[in-house]
């Protein structure tokens, strides 16, 4: 059995129960595909191997005594580098912190160890997660497993190109703007934006402290239904965590979806949108349809606004979160460079920041502390906190009415490598579909819907209420059962 | 551009300077649209949670061993005895 890198969790977890294969195998199979595709795809920063073939003999042991402790016992996982993991070095992607060794694990880390999970390494991201395409890595960019002459998208684009090559079974990013959704989309892989605060954000590098969330990425609707069971949930020690009891996530699979009602927001199918995948979008939406639910056209029309809205949000909290980056208690430092005149300590920030900040970075900042600035802050930072109000409305009020909404995830599919890195404005544009849900604190997935004529994957939205992701894997998952986009393979 | 830099503690070279001021003017002059959007009398959002006032009780949870202050240190360039060194606040010369 030399393919069991190509498993789902759940055909793998089926598989380790019944004593066909053990966590080693799996994992050792997971460990070749890697060395054999790693050269064409640079997902991984920082390979734990040692660690992960330590975790997998302890799961061999109590998968022997059928003792196995969660559905993710034995499963390896690739983390996207912006989890801090304890005597692990936790980049960001960024040389600022390109040395950095964590202390301590975040939440969700520990509760993947705690579980049994298998740490195969941690994986590429845009610097601090800024971006859409995985470019703006300290560590080079990494390529799309459908054509790697493009980018993967962004900015958890290690984590999806992983999981669409099969160099995990699953993985962990995060979506502050579209980051595990829009990469999911470019890489044909199952990804989930969860409602604000369902997964704890204790110990994950922050970009956007308002919009952040974490998520998993992986190859099925289902496999998802399982991860979130293991890292939702109260942490207090996030204060902004979800207190609500939450539902087994599992129990939303092999739904029969009749009668479900689906808004489609025409906002999102307007006249930037690419006419394949517009065209795969409608065609996935009349696949739901002849699974019995019911379509309507609806309007919102806030989403003009949300690029602008967004961004100016991100940017002003990015400004204030990257402010602790300095190189003076962690972090990369010029301390010792006799080449730079550093006389006091404000030339020590100064010189470690422009030094260890990428592109992007220091745009976001800059960006952010404008925005702040007095005499800016109410025309810029207000204005568009006011607007997120008028947005954050306006789904609520669709979700009385309608289960879901279903739009594209990107009004294109993956871009070359280079092509948007020198015009930022574009590349913000990029992201038109996806940002308006994470001013609103709503969850949404991305799922595969089908390919373009040249072969690149095109992903569908379902955006769900205020921890509405049940509603979510319920159509997400029974599209799945009858499509096969989601089990197609890219050449490698 | 050179002001929000020094806010930033940042250092940008003529050329950066150049190239970021195109290139945040271009996507500010896009936000501006956002002033067509009448916001009287609407508050502005700061979170989403809904939540208030998350608190635990004031009790002494990890007491800072010597274990975990060395194991906190470990990351800091220069340390001396306990404590981070860093170059004089205002030195000059």
């Amino acid at each position: 059995m030399t393919d069991l890198y190509k498993l789902t969790i759940s055909e793998a977890t089926k598989k380790l129960k019944a004593g066909e294969i053990t966590p080693s195998e799996l994992l050792e199979s997971v460990i070749e595909r890697i060395e054999k595709v790693e050269p064409k795809i640079n997902s991984y920063i920082t390979k734990t191997f040692d660690i992960a073939r330590e975790q997998a003999k302890q799961s061999d042991e109590r998968y022997k005594n059928h003792q196995s402790i969660s559905d993710l016992d034995g499963i390896p996982v690739a983390l996207k580098d912006v989890f801090c993991t304890k005597g692990v070095k936790s980049t960001a992607a960024s040389k600022i912190l390109d040395d950095f060794i964590p202390p301590y694990s975040a939440t969700v880390v520990e509760k993947l160890e705690n579980a049994g999970a298998i740490m195969l390494g941690k994986v590429n991201t845009d610097e601090f997660t800024m971006g859409s395409s995985t470019e703006n890595s300290a560590f080079g960019p990494t390529h799309n497993p459908w054509d790697v002459s493009r980018v993967p998208g962004g900015s958890s684009g290690g984590s999806a190109a992983a999981v669409a090559a099969d160099e995990c079974l699953f993985s962990l990013g995060t979506d502050t703007g579209g980051s595990i959704r829009q990469p999911a989309s470019f890489c044909s892989v199952t990804g989930l934006k969860v409602t604000y605060g369902l997964v704890s954000r204790n110990g994950v590098i922050s970009y956007a402290s308002s919009f952040d969330t974490i998520g998993p990425i992986a190859k099925s609707a289902a496999d998802v239904a399982i991860i979130l069971n293991i890292i939702a949930g109260n942490d207090p020690q996030d204060s902004t965590s979800v207190k609500d009891k939450l539902p087994d996530y599992k129990t939303f699979l092999g739904k029969d979806i009749k009668g479900k009602k689906i808004g489609i927001p025409k906002e999102f199918y307007g006249a930037g949108l690419n006419p394949e995948v517009g065209s795969i979008i409608k065609s996935a939406i009349e696949k739901l349809k002849s699974l019995g639910v019911e379509v309507e056209e609806m309007s919102l029309p806030m989403t003009d606004y949300a690029i602008a809205t967004y961004y100016i949000i991100a940017k002003s909290e990015a400004s204030s979160n990257l402010a602790r980056y300095d190189g003076v208690r962690y972090g990369h430092s010029e301390i010792k460079n006799k080449k730079l005149e550093i006389k006091n300590l404000i030339d020590l920030y100064f010189k470690n920041r422009t030094v260890g900040f990428g592109d992007e970075a220091k745009r976001s900042i800059m960006m952010g502390t404008h925005t702040l600035s007095s005499g800016y802050h109410d025309a810029y930072y207000k204005k568009a906190a006011q607007v997120r109000t008028l947005i954050k409305k306006e789904y609520e009020d669709a979700f009385k009415k309608y289960d879901v909404l279903v739009t594209p995830v990107s009004p294109f599919t993956a871009f070359k490598i280079g092509e948007k890195l020198e015009d930022p404005l574009s590349m913000y544009l990029a992201d038109v579909d996806t940002v308006p849900i994470n001013p609103a604190g709503v969850p949404a997935m991305s799922i595969p819907a089908g390919f373009t004529s040249n072969g690149l994957p095109v992903g569908m939205q379902i955006i769900g209420p205020h921890l509405g992701e049940g509603k979510i894997i319920e159509i997400a998952d029974a599209f799945q059962r009858a499509t096969d986009y989601h089990l197609k393979k890219p050449k490698l | 551009m050179l002001d929000v830099a020094q806010l930033a503690r940042i250092e940008l070279s003529k050329a950066e300077e150049t190239k970021f001021a195109g290139q945040l003017g271009a996507v500010l002059e896009n936000f501006e649209l956002l002033n067509k959007v009448d916001t009287n009398g609407i508050e502005p959002t700061a979170q989403v949670t809904g939540l208030t006032n998350v608190f635990r009780d004031d009790e002494v949870k990890n007491s800072g061993d010597r274990e975990s202050r060395d194991e906190l240190l470990s990351n800091a360039p220069e340390v001396d005895d306990g404590s981070i060194k860093v170059p004089g606040v205002f030195n000059n010369d």
